[in-house]
């Protein structure tokens, strides 16, 4: 064969690429539609239309404009984050296990959270996700700092893991102690913790936006370095790339993402977990593509799980993370047993 | 000089593996490291590569000091590939060939219809073409290593370093790797450096032959200048006749050892 025939087929692969893209981001416009017209008060997709576009002051239409369409747009940045992040993750650490959590910045946020409240006196929402942010940057630092000692020319995968789990370990320790001696701590950690991306507001999602994108952008510029990681470093090396600006970029993508969505929206189990195996079985390994689809699978899994939790336990509602995790768990275990968990 | 070592001392930490070594590697050729386990051959290979910084001495490329040109810079005209590299599972031959493009590209121009056509044609040269869509994991050590060699000259390079192209492969793939790697040298020119450890197979396949012992060059030459019965002696400690190779007359090695008599 010449190397003429080989170039069609390799437009191919490109064409089926972009393909899977347009469907994901398809699939991802449905979640949204669903997500602001489904509720305990269903609004036909016209009537919301009409809401987005020429807002009156009827009673949906304040439902539409100042619940629901802030909570779908945090359904779909905190989508967004977790999916890169858990795919980022995964491929910097080459451990199929791994999710944002490994960076410590769930403890960290929990941490922050809880000493804000009883130290600092914060009693409002945007102060809580505040402090849970900085307090994620600052334990991700921290890990990224501890996984470096010893090592040369930055951490290595496997000392971030363990720095990752310790620093975690500790936090977690040192929040459940602190929550026992504080009725209030106690009750926004349990809420956060489940993980709920309604009842924010719109500030909430300004707040944590900048930080979501920077990540994102971080993330694609980070793909291309991964894909090269991925063959191990003297290969990666040989390549031209910069190993340990490459993990330090990854590093930081992925404490801004996950940081911000946890801060946000509360520990959503799984989709950090979970995302990436399904995005990879449709892109296989490129980091170029895994991490785009990862963001819109995240995001359209995010939005479904809230849809489905708004529905199930009429009057009430189930929160997202509660939905992810019932519905991530099984279908986890599925994956595993289907096929094996790949070496990365 | 295509790529030269002044003076490198090289090791791992405390422990120094070559001190005050000298080579140099001329343009077109194609260079075989010889030498016996733990002598430092693929320490030095490592090294030319800019895969390991000297302690001591350092690495020219084209003359110029090879630390001080941007790796990505380096990639452009050297490429390296590793003994035993491994792969993420499920990653196909033509992503992996299309990783070779990595120092052709930059962020925001993640593709090019010249990445396209160096990919095509770096599988077509290795004959991998009709695999291209087959993962890795799924092909034979040859049809792997071919893979391997496949990306390194999408790349582009004109300058190959090898590390142990030959490693685990059965003695037919080994010639079948080797003849893709002279079709290289023939094709285009391309410098290559190999390490390899089957003697009579580097003497068949290599333009010089570099003997190393104890972190220090013995003998370096054609092959027919290198390999003889007192330098294998030498190097190897090893009790060996060398007779010329019936096929291509290069220097065949053959070990006394102990043997069954012949009656």
């Amino acid at each position: 064969m010449s190397a003429t025939a080989v170039a069609p087929r390799l437009h191919g692969i490109r064409h089926r690429r972009i393909t899977v893209l347009a469907v994901l981001a398809a699939a991802v416009l449905a979640g949204v539609v669903l997500s602001i017209t489904i509720g305990s008060r269903s609004v036909a997709p016209l009537d919301a239309w009409h809401a987005l576009t020429a807002p009156g002051d009827t009673e949906s239409d304040i439902i539409i404009r100042s619940l629901r369409v802030p909570r779908t747009a945090l359904g779909v940045l905190s989508g967004l984050a977790l999916g890169v992040a858990g795919a980022l993750m995964q491929g910097h650490t080459r451990n199929p296990l791994a999710d944002p959590g490994l960076l410590g910045v769930t403890q960290g946020a929990a941490f922050a959270m809880v000493a804000s409240i009883m130290w600092l006196g914060a009693s409002s929402l945007l102060a809580y996700i505040w402090f849970g942010l900085a307090g994620a940057l600052v334990a991700s630092v921290g890990v990224f700092a501890l996984g470096m000692v010893g090592g040369r020319g930055g951490p290595t995968p496997v000392t971030l893991a363990l720095a990752g789990t310790a620093v975690s370990a500790f936090l977690y320790a040192l929040t459940s102690a602190l929550v026992l001696l504080d009725e209030q701590a106690m009750d926004v950690f349990r809420f956060w913790q489940a993980g709920s991306i309604a009842a924010r507001g719109p500030d909430v999602v300004w707040q944590v936006l900048p930080f979501i994108a920077a990540g994102l952008v971080l993330a694609m510029i980070n793909a291309p370095g991964l894909n090269a990681l991925s063959l191990g470093e003297d290969v990666a090396r040989s390549l031209g790339q910069h190993i340990a600006l490459t993990r330090t970029v990854g590093v930081a993508a992925v404490t801004l993402l996950s940081g911000a969505a946890v801060a946000a929206c509360g520990a959503l189990a799984f989709v950090g977990l979970i995302v990436p195996h399904l995005a990879r079985a449709l892109s296989g390994t490129d980091h170029r593509w895994l991490i785009p689809y990862s963001g819109l699978l995240g995001a359209a899994l995010v939005l479904l799980a809230d849809v489905v939790g708004r529905v199930v336990a009429p009057p009430g509602e189930l929160e997202v993370g509660v939905v992810l995790a019932l519905i991530g768990a099984p279908f986890f275990v599925a994956l595993v047993r289907r096929r094996k968990p790949v070496r990365l | 000089m295509r790529l030269q070592a002044a003076a490198v001392k090289l090791g791992y930490g405390d422990r120094t593996i070559v001190d005050g070594l000298d080579l140099g590697i001329e343009a077109g050729t194609v260079t075989t490291i010889i030498g016996p386990n733990g002598c430092g051959k693929s320490t030095l290979l490592r090294a030319l590569g800019r895969l390991l910084k000297p302690q001591g001495g350092e690495v020219l490329l084209d003359g110029k000091r090879i630390d001080r040109i941007p790796t990505r810079e380096v990639a452009k005209v050297l490429g390296v590939l590793p003994q035993a590299p491994t792969a993420p599972e499920g990653l196909t031959v033509a992503d992996l060939v299309a990783r070779g493009r990595h120092p052709h590209q930059t962020w925001y121009r993640q593709w090019s219809t010249d990445d396209e056509s160096a990919v095509a044609e770096a599988l077509t040269m290795t004959g991998l073409a009709d695999l291209a869509e087959r993962p890795l994991d799924e092909l034979s050590g040859g049809q792997r290593q071919r893979a391997w060699i496949s990306m390194a000259l999408a790349q582009g390079t004109d300058l190959l370093l090898l590390d142990e192209p030959t490693t685990f492969l059965d003695l037919a793939h080994q010639v079948e790797v080797l003849e893709l790697v002279r079709r290289l040298h023939h094709a285009s020119g391309r410098t290559i450096v190999m390490v390899l450890h089957d003697l009579n197979l580097a003497a068949r396949y290599a333009d010089r032959l570099v003997a190393m012992r104890g972190g220090r060059v013995i003998a370096a030459g054609e092959p027919h200048e290198v390999l003889t019965e007192e330098l294998l002696r030498e190097v190897f400690e090893l009790d060996a006749k060398v007779i010329p190779d019936p096929v291509a007359g290069t220097p065949l090695v053959v070990p006394i050892g102990t043997h069954r008599q012949s009656s």
